[in-house]
């Protein structure tokens, strides 16, 4: 145990002594956190737009001025006519052009009936889709508000609640993914650089030599790294909450024993990792390249899953962060109990004594 | 004399290379033993082999009593080590470094504040004790490697080349520490291409692909390949 506890005091030492280490265990995780946090958006924000009013009445100036006033558009200019829209398209600062016809307020009330068009610059076609759907909801509002009498195009009209997320807020989407990410990234690559980098030394001999069992110098290896990645997944679930209103709908306790766990998975990637890589830059590519970007791309964290070819469905199958993300997105949105994420829990279990089995084979080999 | 290493026909193979091929020496209690041979010979696989980093193909092999294949953890609580590369960390002061050793080999606390004192008023460095080993002069880092691997007072110390890249007065003095430490009754077990180092052992054994070509004291050697010194001597069997 004394051992155990002076080796423990050396890692310490080695993270808290070398900036680089320090950079990446504190300073990339809020980065990573606010960079996800200012820079994905599936809302829309201030999208400039030009208005074409044929009718320039009190209907038509009603609704762009519900339309201005939503937080969501600014009015770039109002077109006389039809000529210059492609123009302004392809200048680019200008997103979405509304058609109003002639007569519009009108040919509302006596037909019930009046056409506006929307027109959108789709060369960005996450952009546009949003841009006119926000207008049209505006658009659909208003004209229910004032005339509740008229029978909309659509005979039938959704009702729509997005639950666990009524705002469509992205920082419901990309919390529990960063933390992934962090977790993945801390944990595993700083554990796979920090034995890589005493093999590099020739420190390890001297570890292995000295009467230190393996499992000791494992396990000593692994702690620094697990207590401060769980003080840093702490400070992500903090800062999701306060700064970008994540809720912990569900028991915080549960929440840091799964995180604890998808640590633990990590570090046991990460001593595999180091077992495969001879040097330290081998072990960081492996771990950026190799758990990085499937990370990002293939957990669900921001492109949906089922969307992807087959082929790269069933890869995210044997991505941790999947389930990870799963987890968490149930616990912090949903509210649930274990009872629900059971599955992706055992999973994570699997992949831990997997990780571990494997490891502990190979050093044992590794020391032949 | 008391034997403290007893190697019988030694095997290592890596696949159909062999590294050791049938090696049987003994080493003595208290003496210093040069393990020569030129690079790629084999010395390296032989100690680690020793120190239990490593295991045997085939042979019998017994390490302060103990046998190398059942009794690895008692080897390891009687031997020190220090490795070709640099062995102690550089990003921990000297202080540090020797508090992390006497800690791994379960040394008291109050029977290291004392040794740590004792040593560093020894090698001069009390000024240094607070210093990172980074910023200390190579001779400084292996004499204090050195006596860190022998800190916790082993039966046998092996060292894997531990003045390379060294120029000769500072090697000098490293001898100075490794005759302090034979006195003090710890078996020196030595490689070294160095053949001026050669001669200040007590006994020395020169192998050659794989196996052990000479084994005897340096006078004898001479004597026998008729050589002026240990360097002819070498060359002569080495080729």
């Amino acid at each position: 145990m004394k051992q155990l506890k002076s080796f423990i005091k050396k890692e310490f030492f080695h993270i808290f002594r070398d900036p680089r280490t320090m950079l990446i265990l504190f300073g990339i995780p809020i980065a990573q956190l606010l960079i996800f946090g200012t820079v994905i958006k599936s809302e829309i924000k201030d999208v400039h737009i030009a208005v074409y009013d044929q009718s320039k009445d009190i209907t038509t100036q009603q609704i762009t001025n519900k339309i201005l006033s939503s937080g969501y558009f600014i009015l770039d200019k109002n077109l006389e006519n039809t000529n210059g829209i492609e123009d302004i398209f392809r200048k680019g600062k200008v997103k979405e052009v509304i058609v109003f016809e002639s007569n519009f307020g009108e040919k509302l009330k006596k037909e019930g009936k009046a056409n506006v068009q929307l027109i959108a610059d789709a060369s960005d076609p996450n952009t546009a889709r949003l841009v006119i759907s926000y207008t049209s909801g505006i658009i659909n509002d208003y004209i229910k508000k004032m005339y509740p009498n008229l029978q909309l195009p659509m005979q039938i009209q959704p009702e729509v609640r997005m639950y666990f997320n009524e705002e469509m807020k992205s920082a419901y989407m990309f919390v529990p993914g960063v933390m992934a990410l962090i977790l993945m990234l801390i944990s595993a690559m700083m554990t796979s650089i920090s034995i890589t980098r005493e093999k590099e030394l020739g420190t390890m001999e001297i570890l292995l030599v000295s009467p230190l069992r393996p499992a000791q110098i494992i396990i000593g290896k692994v702690i620094p790294y697990l207590m401060l990645s769980v003080a840093n997944a702490f400070v992500i679930v903090l800062i999701g909450n306060l700064v970008f209103g994540v809720p912990i709908t569900g028991s915080f306790i549960l929440l840091m024993l799964e995180t604890i766990l998808f640590i633990m998975m990590a570090l046991c990637l990460g001593i595999l990792i180091s077992t495969a890589a001879k040097n330290q830059m081998t072990a960081m590519f492996i771990s950026m390249i190799g758990l990085m970007l499937p990370t990002i791309i293939l957990s669900g964290f921001i492109y949906p899953i089922e969307n992807m070819p087959v082929v790269l469905q069933v890869i995210s199958h044997i991505m941790p962060a999947r389930y990870f993300v799963t987890i968490i997105r149930a616990i912090m949105l949903k509210g649930v109990g274990i009872l629900f994420v059971w599955k992706e829990t055992l999973i994570l279990i699997g992949m831990t004594l997997f990780f571990i089995a494997v490891s502990v084979r190979k050093f044992k080999i590794r020391l032949e | 004399m008391e034997e403290i290493i007893k190697v019988k026909n030694l095997i290592k193979k890596f696949g159909s290379f062999t590294a050791n091929d049938n090696l049987s020496f003994d080493v003595y209690k208290g003496e210093i033993f040069g393990f020569l041979g030129a690079n790629g010979a084999g010395k390296t696989t032989a100690i680690r082999i020793l120190c239990g980093l490593s295991s045997p193909t085939s042979g019998d092999v017994k390490v302060a009593g103990f046998d190398i294949y059942r009794e690895t953890e008692k080897i390891k609580k009687n031997i020190g080590y220090m490795s070709q590369k640099f062995s102690l960390y550089e990003d921990l002061t000297v202080a540090e470094n020797i508090r992390l050793y006497a800690g791994i080999y379960g040394i008291p606390p109050k029977k290291r504040k004392e040794k740590m004192a004792e040593l560093l008023k020894k090698l001069e460095m009390e000024n240094a004790r607070n210093k990172l080993i980074a910023g200390l002069p190579l001779g400084w880092k292996q004499k204090l490697a050195f006596s860190v691997a022998i800190f916790h007072e082993p039966k046998i110390v092996f060292l894997d080349e531990p003045t390379g890249g060294v120029d000769p007065v500072t090697r000098r003095k490293f001898w100075d520490l490794i005759y302090e430490a034979a006195s003090n009754g710890i078996t020196v077990f030595v490689t070294t291409h160095y053949m001026d180092e050669a001669e200040y052992c007590d006994r020395v054994s020169i192998m050659d692909a794989g196996k052990i070509e000479a084994l005897d004291t340096p006078a004898k050697l001479k004597e026998r390949y008729n050589a002026k010194n240990m360097d002819e001597v070498f060359i002569k069997i080495a080729r």
